[in-house]
């Protein structure tokens, strides 16, 4: 008998609806109005890939994202990670929150700590918490509150914090909102730097055309609510990219710009 | 030095005993009925030293911390229980609810009724006019807390001991001590009350018996310093919260 092997994508997105009870007041009272939020989305994501999901705010995309951490049920179909449809949520699918996901009753250290608690060996523990801490230069602030930190720094420890767990995948919800432009700059230039490499899955969910082409290996651009998947672009070209120089970059661009309703591209 | 904080409230007691002494002074009333500032230092030096003052403090206060501590050991618990759980929720909270504006004075009977005479009713008292407002407090603040501590532990795998202790018990410390400033004041100012029916000691006991005996100089002292162990345990209670594991919540809102 032959062995037979199955290539799988990682994420398998199939056939995916959600839908929510509408509860405004003009139709409170009508039964069973619901409000479309996604509707049938078939996506595939291959291991070690940066997918950057692109749409109008409002549109549902971090909906999508936190059905693929588990955190909430799809209305209908099914969302599968190597094969098994996701139950819930678990520890080798970290999802990093838009609006910080730290402890704040916890410094970065215990914050760090949470994801490799259950390592018996404390030595171990210690410099796996440290070389995170190390990775995302905060060195010298691990006994620091949250409250103490800046929006960059708090971006920083949160990437420490999931990927001292070593997760399967990395979700990341507009990870660069509201911090000032340099930061971004500096943070985006990081987390391309730290998917090199640790070449983990890593769906990241922005409202910013430039971000998803410097960083993604396929982008996704979603349509108003109802999402549906308006784009499907694998970028072929390698990284650092300027978006200043390379052509077909420019073009895809100014396609996605008309695609979210923005005629002239800045 | 000279700050405003600390002259100010100053001068304005400063100006009440002035204003007192004024008024026992040309008011015509005797002493008897309203003793001047004078007489009541040195009824206060009187009862300071031959020791009825500290041991009626003591009384009281030892009435009161059983009953707030028993309130809070028991009302945390069961607050973070009907935070977590529609079921526990639906099932108490209308029963809170509604004992909750029942002033434990009420109560005074039937504790003496059950509890017979001595320290028991009155730490009963103490404990129902704490331990509901602990429990509506812990509640609402365990439903505050916001959904993304609870998503982050779900994605690290807390059990649910963890998301106790790791998330639930440290984020609504702020609430809770908030919770604990107000509550103590209200046990504070029902010891008084339950030390007048039944016990023989106590400053509420003191107020009582030196009315019986006439003495309102005895009765202006136990109510000065009713004041000041009332001050003392609110800032007891504010030194609680302001402690480093729970800067957080002051500094992050």
């Amino acid at each position: 008998m032959g062995t037979i092997v199955k290539i799988m994508s990682h994420i398998h997105i199939k056939n995916l609806n959600k839908s929510y009870l509408d509860r405004s007041p003009n139709t409170a009272n009508k039964k069973d109005h619901r409000i479309s939020v996604l509707e049938n989305v078939n996506l595939e994501f291959e291991d070690g890939e940066m997918v950057c999901i692109l749409g109008p705010s409002g549109c549902g995309k971090s909906t999508l994202l936190k059905m693929i951490a588990g955190f909430e049920k799809p209305t209908s179909g099914e969302v599968l990670i190597d094969g098994q449809p996701i139950e819930g949520p678990r520890s080798d699918n970290i999802f990093v929150f838009q609006h910080s996901g730290l402890l704040p009753w916890m410094t970065v250290w215990e914050n760090v700590e949470l994801g490799v608690r259950h390592l018996t060996d404390t030595e171990k523990k210690k410099s796996r918490i440290k070389e995170h801490i190390n990775m995302v230069e905060l060195t010298g602030f691990e006994y620091h509150y949250p409250h103490q930190l800046s929006g960059g720094m708090l971006r920083r420890a949160e990437l420490a914090r999931a990927l001292a767990v070593n997760p399967n995948t990395l979700i990341m919800d507009e990870p660069f909102s509201g911090l000032d432009f340099l930061t971004h700059m500096k943070i985006r230039e990081e987390v391309v730097n730290m998917h090199e490499l640790i070449k983990k899955t890593t769906l990241v969910v922005t409202h910013d055309i430039d971000d998803a082409l410097i960083m993604g290996d396929r982008i996704i651009v979603m349509s108003d609510r109802p999402a549906q998947v308006k784009l499907e672009q694998k970028l072929d070209c390698g990284r650092p990219r300027n978006l200043g120089e390379d052509k077909e970059l420019k073009v895809l661009r100014d396609e996605i710009f008309f695609m979210l309703g923005v005629s002239y591209a800045v | 030095m000279f700050r405003k904080e600390i002259i100010l409230p100053i001068l304005t007691f400063v100006c009440i005993v002035i204003i007192w002494e004024l008024i026992t002074r040309y008011s015509g009333w005797s002493h008897q009925v309203f003793p001047s500032p004078l007489s009541v230092l040195l009824s206060l030096q009187e009862l300071a030293s031959n020791g009825n003052l500290l041991k009626h403090s003591v009384a009281s206060l030892f009435r009161v911390s059983m009953g707030f501590a028993l309130a809070v050991i028991l009302g945390l618990p069961i607050g973070i229980v009907l935070g977590l759980s529609k079921t526990a929720k639906y099932l108490f909270n209308p029963l809170f609810q509604f004992l909750r504006p029942i002033s434990p004075l009420a109560w005074i009977p039937l504790a003496m009724l059950w509890f017979g005479i001595g320290d028991l009713p009155a730490v009963f008292l103490i404990f129902l006019s704490s331990f509901f407002p602990m429990v509506v407090s812990t509640s609402t603040a365990v439903e505050s807390i916001k959904p993304t501590f609870f998503q982050v532990a779900a994605n690290f795998n807390f059990s649910r001991y963890e998301t106790i202790t790791k998330i639930v018990m440290p984020a609504i410390i702020p609430e809770v001590t908030t919770a604990l400033r107000i509550t103590i004041t209200i046990a504070w100012l029902v010891v008084v009350a339950a030390e007048m029916i039944a016990v023989q000691s106590g400053l509420g006991y003191m107020i009582l018996d030196s009315r019986n005996a006439l003495r309102m100089d005895y009765v202006m002292v136990g109510m000065i310093v009713i004041g000041i162990i009332g001050l003392l345990l609110d800032l007891i209670m504010q030194l609680l919260g302001n402690i480093e594991s729970t800067a957080w919540g002051r500094l992050s809102k």
